[in-house]
């Protein structure tokens, strides 16, 4: 344990103590375990037929593949399309002119105050219901796409404000013009930089594709609803649920993390925890 | 627009029952996970692993497998919470639904209160505790005066973004049976399909206000506790 603000490094009496706090804590953690194994067990819940069906080929099938694989598309074009549109705003919100920069602002800070299940509400009504154009899985994108867009508007941003300013007056001094400075100086660095933000951002993305629930679009919980009405076994589908999420979310913060060693080094150079959606302690 | 301005009422009641939903959860998860920060960083490697797996569990599940774990699993097998039903708040009766709303949103984001309490702390650098150390305070003396005021600066900016997040995240509620603004938009969707955009906007404006009196709050905050 490394030293910290809070307390000295212990002393042997201490150290004695925190051993003792440290069975007690195990005891009531093997116990609140148990506990939860026997409910779960006395309302029947581990039952082999509450299970069967995650372990029948049929229905593994159509859960990975209209499941999982739904899930990780809507997330994937979700989030392919909202580098664009960050791209896009970010730069805009960074333009000389106010007439470019007001609007990118506006339609920024809108998309990043509505909650996304608003937005994806408001999508299906507009372009699916009835014999609209999109269909509900398209829906969750649209939804998904403006607001993580916004929010790597921010992060782009960020990332391009990021880079030391000597580079672009160097870059003006060899007489580029801005957008050569924008597309050969600043880009390139921020990417690299903000390449860490983005895959959190697929983490927040990856999530908030289970919202096409409310509006019964295709993905995990729509299967998981299927199968917990069809088979009445609620607690088993909702672990199920949770496990294959965050399984993909852990996948996806290794590879934030990895690029972040690789391309980035040990520092945090764009503070994106005031821009993304629950990250607050994620970026440190 | 006149579909929401008739209406007005109901706009009002379902944007008060988010902000009850927001309060109830806020207070709870800023409990919660305050106290799972207290773990985290702690001297004691079980505690801080324990609160870290609760940490990794829920800030990767997303909320609305949270919901359907308290709201849909949880009942199934007997903790429906309806005794909170004879709860008496000012001659209203509080819904299960609305507390089985309010656990969800309590589990999830106090996950996220965790991690901006943690960063928080860690923001102080490990010089000043030594200082304060170095010239005699006692540990209670070094936390009251040199550690927390400290800490506690730096965890404004995180957790407003936390409890901004918060308060979108309570339109999952809508979901689970819970008639507040985002289900509302719904319904009123369903009933004026001439009036959509006005309706949408209305609701948006509505968000955005709640949105810019927390945020307004804490740049306040920030200003008031600023140091020189």
């Amino acid at each position: 344990m490394s030293a910290t603000v809070l307390y000295d490094a212990p002393g042997p009496r201490t150290v004695r103590r925190h051993r003792i706090y440290a069975g007690v804590t195990a005891l009531a953690l093997v116990g609140l375990a148990v506990l939860v194994l026997w409910k779960l067990n006395s309302a029947g819940q581990l039952a082999y037929a509450q299970w069967e069906v995650f372990l029948t080929p049929d229905y593994v099938r159509v859960i990975l593949l209209d499941g999982l694989l739904k899930t990780l598309e809507m997330a994937f074009f979700a989030i392919v399309f909202a580098v664009v549109f960050g791209v896009v705003f970010g730069t805009a919100k960074l333009s000389e002119h106010w007439w470019i920069r007001s609007p990118a602002w506006l339609v920024v800070e809108f998309f990043r105050a509505v909650p996304v299940l608003l937005l994806m509400v408001f999508v299906f009504y507009l372009l699916s219901v009835g014999d609209g154009p999109l269909s509900k899985f398209w829906c969750v994108v649209v939804a998904l796409t403006v607001y993580n867009g916004a929010v790597l508007a921010e992060v782009f941003r960020a990332g391009v404000n990021a880079v030391p300013h000597g580079q672009v007056e160097a870059a003006y001094a060899l007489g580029l013009r801005k957008g050569q400075v924008m597309t050969t100086i600043q880009l390139p660095q921020a990417v690299r930089i903000m390449l860490p933000s983005i895959v959190s951002q697929c983490v927040v993305a990856l999530k908030d594709t289970s919202l096409g629930y409310y509006i019964v679009a295709p993905g995990l919980t729509a299967v998981g609803k299927q199968i917990y009405l069809e088979f009445f076994n609620q607690v088993p589908t909702a672990i199920v649920l949770a496990a294959l999420y965050i399984t993909c979310n852990l996948l996806l913060t290794a590879l934030a993390t990895w690029l972040q060693r690789r391309y980035v080094g040990e520092r945090n150079p764009v503070d994106t925890s005031r821009v993304g959606n629950m990250d607050g302690g994620r970026a440190v | 627009m006149e579909a929401v301005f008739s209406d007005f009422g109901e706009y009002a009641k379902a944007f008060g029952l988010t902000c009850g939903l927001f309060l109830v959860a806020g207070l709870g998860s800023l409990v919660w996970g305050t106290f799972l920060a207290a773990l985290r960083v702690g001297p004691v490697a079980v505690m801080r692993k324990a609160s870290a797996a609760y940490v990794g569990v829920f800030r990767n599940t997303p909320l609305l497998v949270v919901f359907i774990f308290v709201a849909v699993a949880l009942p199934k097998i007997g903790y429906s919470f309806t005794f909170i039903e004879n709860v008496d708040v000012g001659g209203h009766h509080v819904s299960g639904y609305f507390f089985r709303a309010c656990v969800a949103l309590t589990l999830y984001t106090s996950a996220f209160v965790c991690e901006a309490v943690r960063s928080g702390i860690n923001a102080v650098p490990l010089g000043q505790a030594e200082a304060a150390r170095s010239i005699g305070l006692t540990f209670t003396q070094t936390m009251q005066e040199v550690v927390l005021p400290q800490a506690v600066r730096a965890v404004v900016p995180p957790l407003t973004s936390v409890l901004v997040a918060l308060l979108k995240n309570t339109s999952v509620a809508a979901a689970f049976g819970i008639a507040e603004a985002t289900a509302q938009m719904k319904s009123m969707n369903n009933d004026h399909a001439d009036q959509r955009i006005q309706i949408f906007l209305l609701f948006a404006v509505g968000y955005i206000v709640l949105v810019e009196v927390l945020t307004f709050s804490s740049y306040a905050l920030e200003r008031r506790w600023r140091v020189a």
